[in-house]
C-alpha cells in the first residue's frame, strides 16, 4: 500500500512542483502549496489512500490520509541559521497536520548540524533547530505532549565530504515517528 | 532523582573489550628544526624481545617536539654503557644527549639498565635499573622517556600518559561508534564502550580512574560516568534536552555539564555525591563546553549571547561572568593550559577552524595547527602538546601539535573516523 521507492522519491523530490499541477487529482493538503500555512487550519477534505498509492506520483508528501504518517520528513537549513526557509512550510504543514489529526501519534525532532564548528556547540545549534521546527508545530496546533527534541549535532551525517553539497543535506531536522 | 540513575549499571556493553584494536600510528608532519639532537642507541641484548626499548623511546623523544633523534644508521657505534662510549664520535655528529642501555631477562620478565650521557660536558645524567613483566616493556620505556625529558629540559614527562577517543564508522541511521583509551603513542587500545548510537565528550576524572562521557544509546544523550579498572558504570543525569559537555572539577568531587532542561543549553555545576545541581548561567543564549580552571576556582565555556561563540570565564567565588576572546568571530571548546595562564581553543579564521592559544593577561591569540577542520583540543597533563581532532583526506583523524606550534604529528587510524581525544592526568 505504500509507494514503491521509485515513486516514493519520485514524489519526494517533485512534491513541490507537483502541488500545484495535481490539483486535479482532487483534496490537495490545502494551505502546503501556497505557502498559506498558519491558521490553514482543518479545513482539508481529505485525500483517499487509493488515490495517494495508486496513482504513482500523484501523492505528493502534502497529500496525506488520515493515518497515514507524512511521506517528507526532513526539512534542511541555511548555514548557522535556525530560521524554516518558505520552501519547507508545507512539509511541517502536512506533519502537523498528522499530528493533530492522530492524536495518539508522537514525534521526535531530531536536530543536525554540518560538521563544521566544534561538537558540543553544534549540539546546541541543531536543537536550536529543532526548536524551531518545535515552535512552528506548536503555532500549528500540534500538542506539545506529542512532541520530543533530540539534537544529535554533527553526530548523524546524513552525507559525508568536506564540501558545501554534504554540508547542505546534513543541515536538518528529521521527523522520526 | 530516579533510583535507575544513582543505580550502578551492569556494564553489558563492556564485552571483549581486548579483542576489539584500534590502535593509531604516528606521523610526524612538521618537525621543530630547533629541537635538541639526542641519540638512543639500540639496547644490548634487546634483538629478541617483544618490544625494541630504545625504538619506542626514540619515537617518544621525537613525538614531543623537543628532541631531533639520530636515525640509527647514522651511528657509528653502538655503546651499552657509559665506560664504553668516545664522546668525540658523538660530538662530531653533533649530539647533545646520549642514551644507551641493556635488556636482559629476568624470570618471567625483563631488567633494563639505562643511562642518560651529556655528550658536549661528557657525563652521566642519569643511570637506573628497571624492571618489567612480561606485558611491561612498552610501559617501561615510556618510564625511561619521562625520566630522560625531565632531566634534560625540568618538565615532567607525559610519555606514561593515556588518551581516549571515541571512533566512528558508517552514515546516517547506520552508525558505528565506539569509546577508546590508549597509549598517549596511540598503542595499547582498549574499547570502553561501543554502540549504535553517538558517543562523546569523554572526560577523564583527575585521579585518571573515571570516564565521564556523553551516550546516546537510550537514544538521547545523557551523562555516564564509567571506572575504568572494573567497568562498572552510573548513569548521572537524563533530563529533557541536551545533557553534554561533562567537564571534571580538579577535586573531582565535581562535574560542570550543559544541560537544557530549563530551555537554552546553561552551564551547572553538579555534586557527584549529592547529585545536587548549582546553574552558572541564565540566559537565552547556547552555553556550553565548560572547563574548569586548574585551581578549581572558575570555568570557562562557549556563549553566544554576543551573537556568534565566544569564551567566557564564570569565577565561582564572586558569581561575575567575563567575556575572555575578542579575535575573529567564532571561538569556543576552550581548555586550560596546566598552568592557567593560557587557554587551548578553537579559533575560525578565514581557512578555516584551527587551534588556538590564548595568553589570559595579554589576550593575544596565535593559531598552532594549520589545518582547516580542527576540533576538541585537549591539553597535555605537562602541557607541552595539545591533541585535537582534524581531517585527512576523508577520515578523521587525531593530531597533535606542540603548545608554541612548532612541532605537529598525526596518529592516523586503520579504519574509520577517529575523534574526540581526551588526553588523561598524569597517572604514576
Amino acid at each position: 500500500m505504500q509507494f514503491k521507492p521509485y515513486a516514493r522519491s519520485l514524489a519526494i523530490a517533485f512534491s513541490l512542483a507537483l502541488v500545484a499541477g495535481c490539483s486535479s487529482t482532487g483534496g490537495t493538503q490545502d494551505g502546503s502549496m501556497d505557502g498559506g500555512v498558519a491558521g490553514s487550519g482543518a479545513s482539508s477534505s481529505g485525500v483517499s489512500g487509493g488515490q495517494a498509492s495508486g496513482s504513482g506520483y500523484g501523492g505528493t508528501a502534502g497529500q496525506q490520509a488520515d493515518g497515514r504518517i507524512p511521506q517528507q520528513r526532513t526539512i534542511y537549513f541555511a548555514f548557522d541559521s535556525d530560521v524554516i526557509r518558505p520552501e519547507f512550510e508545507s512539509v511541517l504543514a502536512a506533519n502537523a497536520r498528522f499530528l493533530r489529526e492522530n492524536g495518539n501519534a508522537s514525534v521526535v525532532l531530531q536536530g543536525h548540524t554540518d560538521e563544521r564548528g566544534t561538537r558540543e556547540y553544534n549540539l546546541a545549534l541543531g536543537e536550536r533547530r529543532a526548536n524551531a521546527v518545535e515552535q512552528f508545530l506548536s503555532v500549528q496546533g500540534v500538542s506539545p505532549s506529542q512532541v520530543e527534541v533530540v539534537s544529535y549535532g554533527e553526530e548523524r551525517p546524513a552525507a559525508r565530504g568536506q564540501n558545501e553539497e554534504a554540508y547542505a543535506q546534513n543541515r536538518r531536522v528529521v521527523f522520526a515517528y | 532523582m530516579k533510583a535507575m540513575m544513582t543505580a550502578w549499571l551492569t556494564a553489558a556493553l563492556l564485552l571483549a573489550s581486548q579483542l576489539a584494536q584500534a590502535n593509531l600510528t604516528i606521523e610526524i608532519t612538521r618537525g621543530n628544526e630547533s629541537a635538541t639532537p639526542i641519540a638512543v642507541v639500540p639496547f644490548a641484548g634487546g634483538e629478541g624481545l617483544p618490544e625494541d626499548v630504545a625504538q619506542v623511546v626514540h619515537d617518544d623523544l621525537e613525538r614531543s617536539g623537543y628532541f631531533e633523534p639520530l636515525p640509527r644508521r647514522q651511528m657509528m657505534d653502538q655503546p651499552s654503557e657509559s665506560e664504553q662510549v668516545r664522546f668525540g664520535d658523538w660530538q662530531a655528529l653533533d649530539t647533545r644527549y646520549l642514551v644507551v642501555g641493556s635488556a636482559e631477562r629476568e624470570g618471567d620478565g625483563y631488567r633494563l639498565r639505562y643511562e642518560l650521557l651529556d655528550v658536549s660536558g661528557e657525563q652521566r645524567m642519569l643511570g637506573e635499573v628497571v624492571t618489567a613483566d612480561a606485558g611491561g616493556l612498552r610501559g617501561a620505556a615510556h618510564y625511561i622517556s619521562d625520566q630522560v625529558f625531565e632531566a634534560i629540559t625540568d618538565i615532567r614527562g607525559a610519555f606514561s600518559t593515556r588518551i581516549a577517543y571515541v571512533t566512528s564508522q558508517g552514515v546516517g541511521d547506520d552508525m558505528q561508534f565506539a569509546l577508546y583509551v590508549a597509549d598517549a603513542d596511540g598503542h595499547n587500545s582498549q574499547q570502553v564502550l561501543s554502540s549504535r548510537e553517538p558517543i562523546l565528550s569523554p572526560s577523564w576524572s583527575p585521579d585518571g580512574g573515571k570516564l565521564a562521557y556523553v551516550s546516546f544509546e537510550t537514544e538521547r544523550p545523557a551523562i555516564y560516568v564509567q571506572e575504568l579498572g572494573s567497568g562498572k558504570r552510573a548513569r548521572l543525569t537524563d533530563f529533557q534536552g541536551l545533557n553534554s559537555a561533562p567537564a571534571w572539577s580538579p577535586d573531582g568531587r565535581r562535574l560542570a555539564m550543559s544541560l537544557s532542561k530549563d530551555g537554552q543549553p546553561d552551564i551547572y555545576v553538579m555534586d557527584i555525591a549529592s547529585r545536587n545541581l548549582q546553574r552558572l548561567t541564565r540566559d537565552s543564549a547556547i552555553d556550553t563546553e565548560p572547563s574548569w580552571a586548574p585551581d578549581g576556582r572558575s570555568l570557562v565555556f562557549t556563549s553566544d549571547r554576543s551573537g556568534g561563540p565566544q569564551l567566557y570565564r564564570h569565577d565561582l567565588g564572586s558569581g561575575e561572568q567575563k567575556r575572555l576572546t575578542f579575535t575573529g568571530n567564532y571561538n569556543a571548546r576552550g581548555r586550560f593550559s596546566p598552568d592557567g595562564e593560557s587557554l587551548f581553543l578553537i579559533h575560525r579564521s578565514d581557512r578555516g577552524y584551527q587551534v588556538a592559544r590564548q595568553d589570559l593577561d595579554s589576550g593575544r591569540l596565535v593559531t598552532l595547527s594549520d589545518s582547516r577542520w580542527d576540533e576538541s583540543p585537549s591539553v597535555a597533563p605537562n602541557g607541552t602538546m595539545v591533541l585535537f581532532a582534524t581531517q585527512q583526506g576523508n577520515s578523521g583523524v587525531l593530531g597533535a601539535v606542540t603548545a608554541d606550534g612548532r612541532a605537529s604529528f598525526r596518529l592516523p587510524s586503520a579504519r574509520g573516523d577517529v575523534r574526540e581525544p581526551a588526553w588523561s592526568p598524569f597517572l604514576n
